[in-house]
């Protein structure tokens, strides 16, 4: 089979994946109660006043012509009106990202600026104390609830110390620096199991990669310890950290959910759930489709990273 | 005599006293989980019990031992429902290869696209929250984690002679899996049942922290942590008790699923 075939199947794939993906969302939402016009409307409209928004949503149409539409909409922005706030979804995603987007971004920063030297510490003296630390690290890290996290760091930074806000977003419009200052307690507690699970899997590489023959041959050519590791031993091992930080970002969409609602953050978690207590289905719709293109699309960018980052895995394809 | 891994005893340690905390409370419990009492509200750690009151003056520790009942066993028959169809997938993918395998795999894909609070927001729309839209949201995800875990896995034992032996003997690919392949690879399955009731229990304990969980007054360690927010400042004692709780379960998990795999894979255990 040649090159080109292989990539072209892996793209009707992965079309197929969003596909699926996007027709499975809609016919969960179109199947839950709540009809959006009685949302929109109240429970005490007139039902011809009803019938005809009814009409003017398109909800009388059939099915598959209603996905097909919404389907058309996301690849032109168009994703319809929110129930509850009257306002065009694109835009209210679009305000809600600007602070996700921020707040994930800083956590994925931060977890990988403590688990990389900390991984590498710990490959570096296995069973010293070093290595004990990180492991005991990765260990509570990975078992402890984000929100949690987030409780704790408000009860000691906020609460007692006041050096950050107890919570709420000031908005970028209202100086950067306090913007930024309100993300840093939750973008802490979005970090600690990320970089809990990075650290785990950059010792376990860098170790791997000790091993390899031309890390001895490059320590008989006279290479020091420590120039052997940084230059030789680390560039090679970061394909399973590249792969575990794609694997993490389903766990850090759902952790940036739990996380804007411990800190009051108008982010795109709280959106999605105020909008499922508010029944705004349409929201819900494309918020969780949104995290799902994400969520795929990091997967597939990583796999091709692999391959880049790994010359032996492209000739074995 | 193999020594057994340190991790492996403290993890089964930690899990057998969380479970057994949790059938304990299904007898008995030093207080009435449910019952309030509202002039002892609010009361520190000590004389009113050993973790304290909350806010209705219920005995805390009661709570959390009711509360690991519902963890555990959301978070278990979860795991176990998930993980027994993503086995089955994963092995019927490893065994038939091909179309069948690239199919598995694409829906396998799917599925991961749905994180638990992911799925929890879509069938908390249809269903409305409950035990139930725990169980499937976080059912979900496991499939495609035991899927591909068990393919991987499985694909290494159809390599081997014995198969080929098996096959010559004229055994189908049905009862190879059955005989051959899943009595091979079921240390790598009991590893990832532990690991995996440990995430669950976490994806549990944010469900209900979201208020998508089991409704009240079924005791829930995230709909406690949920409830300590409003007393942050005056009883910072109720968020301690059940994020100690969550943790510490789900670290046993994660000591006893490494325990299990250095035990049965011993060069990993070198290795990390």
């Amino acid at each position: 089979m040649t090159q080109a075939f292989k990539r072209l199947r892996g793209l009707a794939g992965a079309v197929m994946v969003l596909a699926v993906t996007s027709l499975l969302i809609f016919v969960l939402i179109d199947a839950a109660p709540g009809d959006p016009a009685e949302i929109m409307l109240g429970t005490s409209a007139q039902a011809d006043t009803l019938a005809a928004l009814r009409t003017e949503l398109g909800l009388d149409r059939p099915l598959m012509v209603r996905y097909l539409g919404w389907l058309a909409g996301v690849f032109t922005g168009d994703l319809g009106q929110s129930y509850t706030y009257g306002v065009p979804v694109a835009g209210l995603i679009g305000e809600r990202m600007l602070v996700t987007l921020p707040l994930t971004l800083m956590a994925t920063v931060l977890a990988v600026a403590v688990s990389l030297p900390l991984g590498v510490m710990a490959a570096a003296r296995p069973g010293k104390a070093g290595d004990g630390l990180a492991s005991l690290f990765s260990q509570v890290g990975i078992a402890v609830p984000n929100f949690w996290i987030g409780l704790l760091l408000i009860l000691g930074f906020a609460l007692n110390l006041t050096w950050f806000p107890v919570g709420g977003f000031p908005g970028w419009g209202d100086g950067f620096w306090a913007a930024l200052w309100s993300l840093v307690l939750p973008a802490i507690a979005l970090a600690i199991p990320q970089a809990a699970v990075l650290t785990r899997v950059t010792r376990a590489a860098v170790i791997e990669v000790t091993n390899e023959d031309f890390i001895r041959t490059a320590r008989a050519k006279g290479l020091s310890r420590r120039r052997a590791l940084w230059r030789h031993t680390v560039p090679n091992s970061l394909l399973p950290v590249v792969t575990m930080l794609g694997l993490q970002i389903p766990f850090l969409i759902s952790g940036a959910v739990l996380v804007e609602n411990v800190f009051s953050l108008p982010g795109i978690g709280t959106l999605a759930y105020q909008a499922l207590s508010q029944r705004d289905l349409i929201v819900v719709q494309n918020v969780v489709l949104l995290f799902a293109v994400i969520v795929l699309a990091v997967n597939a960018g990583t796999d091709a990273l692999y391959a880049r980052l790994d010359p032996r895995l492209r000739a074995r394809k | 005599m193999t020594r057994l891994p340190k991790s492996l005893i403290i993890g089964a340690i930690i899990t057998a006293i969380m479970v057994g905390a949790a059938l304990l409370s299904r007898v008995w419990t030093p207080a009435d989980p449910t019952g309030m009492n509202i002039v002892a509200r609010l009361k520190p750690p000590g004389a009113a019990g050993l973790f304290g009151t909350d806010q209705i003056g219920r005995d805390v520790l009661s709570i959390i031992m009711a509360g690991a009942w519902t963890s555990l066993g959301i978070a278990v028959v979860a795991t176990v429902i998930g993980g027994g169809i993503g086995t089955l997938l994963g092995v019927t993918a490893a065994a038939k290869g091909g179309r069948l395998e690239r199919l598995v795999m694409s829906f396998n894909g799917v599925l991961f696209a749905f994180p638990p609070i992911l799925s929890a927001i879509l069938l908390g729309a249809l269903l409305g929250p409950g035990a139930l839209t725990s169980i499937i949201a976080i059912g979900i995800f496991m499939v495609p984690v035991f899927a591909r875990v068990t393919r991987a896995a499985a694909i290494q034992i159809w390599a081997r002679d014995y198969i080929n032996a098996a096959r010559m003997a004229g055994k189908g690919d049905a009862r190879i899996t059955m005989e051959h392949v899943l009595p091979n690879i079921s240390a790598q399955i009991i590893v990832q049942l532990a690991i995996q009731t440990g995430l669950g229990i976490l994806s549990e304990a944010g469900l209900s922290f979201l208020g998508m969980g089991v409704s009240p007054p079924t005791p829930s360690w995230g709909r406690m942590l949920s409830e300590s927010q409003t007393f942050l400042d005056a009883a910072p004692h109720l968020v301690l008790a059940p994020g100690l709780a969550i943790a510490i379960t789900v670290l046993g998990l994660n000591l006893l699923g490494d325990g299990l795999r250095d035990l049965t894979d011993p060069r990993r255990g070198q290795n990390g």
